[in-house]
């Protein structure tokens, strides 16, 4: 072990600098978005603000005490973190406090505490374990089973705690899957079903009136279009060899998946969920309900302009237009105030972020400290693209915070734990063997 | 797995992709798209709601029972007054103190200092033409136009209910409501809120700095026309819903009648009642406070919450049982010499000719014969327990201790005790047809609404079955069944032949049994009366019955509370129902005359202090 002035000389600040950038503004923008004369001290902590600060500060603690703990701990622990994890999940279930129809908070003197947030760091590290031993292969099924059981069984407690956003956030670690050695048909297949699903969506209402008096629904029509498709391929490909089989799985499969959109469209989803999604294709239009968020959030950001009103002068956000101000729509103060340079630089700085992660991911020697930080990259890359993507209609409205940024103790911990736990694998690298 | 090492530029992409797509994004949803600019000279954006026009309701006829009026909110935005204003000017306009101003602007600024909210709620139309011509003086305040019910019948308020302002508990649990919406709070305004209500609707305008609309927004792309409510269609005839609450004025009490064949509900009268025109707009909350602080309980809605054993005319129930059961035929006799004595007790009964068959047990409502029936049908079986419980299937089976299911909120289930109830009272094993024998007679534990009473007359009008009750006929022309698949034919388990024996007698009660006051030409009234025994006071009047006796087209019972006997006041009021509904005319004016006249309210306190003597 070396003193603490080698600790200081090894972290990397750049990482260190963006986190903090990252939280200042967050801070600020929280400010702005709660902003009250009459309780003009970003200080008071009777205030969002005020409170976001006293997160701010205990985050900041945390953070040192993880600089300060043998990088050993996390991987000699990881499992038992894990598993304490999931019983803090199952206990919620039972003891939990419900907000919004989500049963996710444990209250304890007048603190909420929401064990998902803090699950994304235990999973993420029980999965670098997990992959990390020698001997464990992608591309085994055995392998891929185990790891989707780590991934799975958080993301199903989460999903019955009613809090489909967060469960969502699971889905990440497919990129780490990837980078381990997952086949990248399995990334091709969630894009393609993905998108077939959007499609499918969009153009099952449709009747087409085909020659011969023939009628067909978008469903049906989609199907037809495909087959066309793959007899086309097959032509171009006819003197491969099993090419004809391939093609009529691949045909059945879309097909399949075509025609159970409806079903889990309607039977699976939340009716509220399936809602979100019909307002984001343009399906359904609803001022009011899923539609309003997205139509005042995209007016307040769009309203900023190149350069933004300017601090405090946000009118959308003022007159609480937008809902969910300083939690999920905390990006339409942003937007509002600092316009579209203020946009820039926030993405800028995500992005900066991002890439820096990936960098410092392959100057690793150990396995555990390289998939870990691929981990937290995909998790950050996730709220980022869900949430900033929700703000401005290109997402569905999912409830999940902008990390550093959204008002909430929890997120800002969990995030904070998440980041720096990877800074400090990072610092002590050099003495893995 | 360094062979993997390339796929973290993969990875890399994918974060470039979608950072890039969100900066395009972005660069064109702040930077090209006009769209969601706002000029800067309109510098902020004011949502003002179309607040939907309610639902018309009529009656079957298709008289008009609840219309709409326009009415006015004015709206204050805290922010937006200047330091200049003029409040006494402004006082003076709308006819307010200082101190009320004072008051509902703080309160406004404790809601929101942005936010637009109440600050006068429902102006008439009559005051807002005065304030509408001054108001531009006032910047921060404008106006939201909603509308208001209004009743021109002044009838059936129980039945129609009322429309309140969406509490926060409202507002909380259900999405759709925001502060200041209206919602129907009780009756049928309550029970077809969803119908209708409408959908609100919106105008986001886009306002200057001195509060001044500058017009549309995106040219009303994010406004939603508002959409008004369904109209509805009640079941209920409305001269025969006046008529009856005129024939109970002075007395308290209900009248239910149903149309046997379909189950629509032809009038639902609770007394005493009150204007519904009271519960509208500004004055609703000073005139709640007074109606509910009534010792009359003029908002209490008897048809359905009020419980009251069924009396003698539930002796045709335990007929029907008794003869689906097999322990009785038409032509059994039984004695009774004033009563009916069991285990050295008795329980008495009027003069009359003794024994007594079916037909004449029913004219004469004697008790001793329905102690006879009672105890052969519970002790046809092994154990009293047994033989309830096949007794008290039946009495469910004619919607009785259980909900209706009528479309209407706050409906009482009534009570059938269940055997656990004896068995607590008496212990397992400990009771015996003796013990629940005030049953025999409908006394005793039984509770019953006066709905559930005319629900009971419809099954026996039909033979067997009846349809559950409904008060909504049509929603927007059409048919409610098309909506509600509640409504269905419920059977009671007793074959045809035998609602006939039963039917022929209460033909015979109205002929020239107890009811003979419900008697009209040319016309086969069916009937039973009954005693309530009352605890409290004096006993209460009751009947029920239908006409005619073939193919029935309206059934009904009537509860005159501390009324005495059932023909005094409940029989004579039931003829007169029929009469009005199926004839339109009243051939004996002496009895509605001694109806109208009749005051029953003033008794209560007399006869309680007389106890106390």
């Amino acid at each position: 072990m070396r003193g603490s002035k080698s600790l200081i000389d090894n972290i990397d600040w750049i990482t260190v600098g963006l986190y903090l950038l990252l939280v200042l503004a967050g801070w600020l923008n929280i400010y702005a978005a709660v902003y009250n004369e009459e309780f003009e001290s970003i200080f008071d902590t009777t205030q969002r603000y005020g409170k976001q600060l006293l997160w701010i500060g205990t985050a900041g603690v945390i953070a040192i005490v993880i600089l300060l703990i043998d990088e050993r701990f996390f991987s000699t622990f990881g499992y038992f973190i894990y598993g304490f994890i999931l019983f803090a999940l199952v206990a919620v279930l039972v003891v939990g406090a419900a907000t919004k129809g989500a049963t996710s908070w444990f209250v304890i003197g007048g603190f909420k505490i929401q064990p998902s947030e803090f699950s994304k760091f235990a999973t993420n590290l029980a999965l670098a374990k997990y992959l990390s031993t020698l001997n464990i292969r992608m591309t085994d099924l055995k392998t891929k089973l185990t790891a989707a059981a780590i991934i799975g069984v958080p993301a199903i407690l989460i999903l019955l705690q009613n809090d489909t956003g967060s469960a969502l956030v699971y889905g990440a670690f497919i990129l780490v899957l990837f980078r381990e050695g997952l086949s990248g048909n399995f990334l091709l297949i969630g894009l393609v079903s993905a998108f077939l699903f959007v499609i499918t969506l969009v153009f099952q209402n449709e009747v087409y009136q085909l020659p011969f008096d023939v009628e067909l629904t978008g469903g049906w029509m989609l199907i037809l279009a495909l087959a066309v498709l793959m007899s086309l391929v097959y032509y171009f490909n006819r003197k491969k060899k099993q090419v004809l089989l391939f093609i009529t799985v691949i045909f059945i499969t879309c097909s399949g998946l075509v025609k159970s959109v409806d079903y889990v469209f309607n039977n699976i989803l939340e009716p509220h969920q399936s809602k979100r999604i019909n307002v984001m294709l343009g399906i359904e239009s609803d001022p009011f309900g899923a539609g309003y968020n997205v139509n005042q959030s995209l007016i307040a950001i769009g309203s900023g302009g190149f350069s933004g009103k300017g601090y405090l002068k946000g009118t959308q956000t003022k007159y609480d237009f937008v809902p969910e101000q300083s939690t999920d729509f905390i990006f339409c103060t942003i937007g509002e105030e600092w316009g579209f340079i203020g946009s820039f630089v926030v993405i800028t700085l995500f992005m900066a972020l991002l890439l820096r992660i990936l960098f410092l991911c392959s100057r690793q020697r150990s396995a555990f400290a390289r998939i870990y930080g691929y981990g937290a990259a995909a998790i950050f890359f996730f709220h980022f693209t869900i949430n900033i993507g929700m703000t401005i209609g290109l997402a569905p409205v999912i409830g999940i915070p902008l990390p550093f940024f959204s008002y909430g103790g929890s997120s800002l911990w969990a995030f904070t734990i998440l980041l720096f736990v990877f800074i400090k694998m990072d610092a002590d690298r050099l003495e893995v063997l | 797995m360094r062979q993997y090492e390339s796929r973290r530029i993969v990875i890399g992409a994918i974060f470039l992709i979608v950072g890039i797509i969100f900066l395009i994004r972005l660069f064109y949803v702040q930077v090209i798209d006009s769209h969601y600019k706002l000029d800067a000279t309109n510098n902020v954006l004011r949502t003002v709601v179309k607040y939907p026009a309610r639902g018309l309701i009529y009656d079957r006829n298709g008289t008009l029972l609840v219309y709409n009026e326009a009415a006015y909110d004015l709206m204050v935005v805290p922010k937006a007054i200047e330091e200049d204003f003029d409040t006494a000017g402004f006082c003076a306009l709308l006819e307010i103190t200082k101190e009320g101003f004072d008051q509902r602007f703080n309160r406004a600024k404790n809601y929101s200092r942005y936010k637009a909210s109440i600050f006068e709620k429902e102006i008439s139309a009559r005051s807002y033409a005065k304030i509408q011509e001054q108001l531009f003086n006032y910047p921060g305040f404008f106006v939201q136009t909603r509308t208001l019910r209004t009743y021109p019948k002044r009838t059936a308020a129980h039945l129609v209910g009322y429309v309140g302002e969406a509490n926060s508990k409202i507002i909380e649990n259900n999405s759709y409501y925001k502060s200041g919406d209206n919602i129907g709070i009780s009756g049928i305004e309550k029970h077809y809120e969803k119908v209708l209500r409408g959908k609100r609707g919106q105008e986001v305008q886009m306002v200057d700095v001195f509060n001044r609309p500058k017009g549309k927004f995106q040219d009303g792309a994010f406004d939603a026309t508002a959409v008004s409510g369904s109209n509805l269609k009640l079941t209920i005839d409305a001269d025969l819903q006046a008529y009856g609450e005129k024939l109970m004025q002075n007395k308290k009490g209900s009248i239910v009648a149903i149309d046997p064949s379909t189950g629509e509900i032809l009038a639902l009268i609770s007394m005493p009642t009150y204007d519904p025109n009271l519960l509208v707009g500004r004055q609703r909350s000073k005139n709640y406070g007074v109606l509910s602080q009534d010792t009359l309980k003029p908002l209490f809605n008897r048809a359905l919450m009020a419980k009251y054993p069924p009396g003698s005319t539930f002796k045709s129930i335990n007929a029907l049982i008794g003869l689906q059961e097999q322990v009785l035929t038409p032509s059994m006799l039984y004695s009774c010499y004033r009563g009916y004595s069991f285990s050295g007790r008795k329980m008495g009964c009027h003069v009359h000719s003794s024994p007594v068959n079916l037909e004449f047990s029913i004219q004469t409502s004697c008790n001793a014969y329905y102690c006879n029936v009672f105890r052969s049908i519970i002790d046809n079986y092994h154990t009293a327990e047994e033989g309830y419980n096949v007794w008290r299937n039946y009495v469910t089976n004619f919607g009785l201790g259980k909900k209706t299911g009528i479309d209407l909120p706050n409906e009482l289930s009534g009570f059938v005790p269940k055997t656990d109830y004896y068995d607590r009272y008496y212990l397992k094993g400990k009771w015996h047809s003796t013990t629940i024998l005030s049953l025999a007679i409908g006394q005793g534990e039984l509770g019953f609404t006066p709905m559930q009473m005319a629900n009971m007359v419809t099954a026996i009008a039909n033979r067997g079955y009846y349809i559950t009750p409904h008060i909504a006929k049509e929603i927007n022309g059409q048919p409610i069944a098309e909506f509600d698949s509640t409504i269905v034919r419920n059977e009671t388990g007793i074959e045809a032949k035998y609602f006939n024996e039963v039917v022929e007698a209460m033909y015979k009660v109205v002929e020239k049994g107890t009811g003979t006051s419900a008697k009209i030409d040319s016309l086969q009234v069916c009937g039973k009366t009954g005693t309530v025994q009352n605890p409290h006071g004096d006993d209460h009047s009751t009947f029920i019955a239908f006409a005619p006796k073939e193919n029935p087209k309206i059934a009904l019972s009537v509860y005159v509370e501390n009324g005495y006997w059932g023909s005094r006041w409940a029989a004579p009021i039931a003829g007169l129902m029929i009469e009005q509904y199926l004839r339109d005319t009243i051939t004996r004016p002496h009895i509605e005359k001694r109806m109208l006249e009749g005051n029953l309210i003033g008794t209560v306190p007399k006869i309680a202090s007389n106890e106390g003597e």
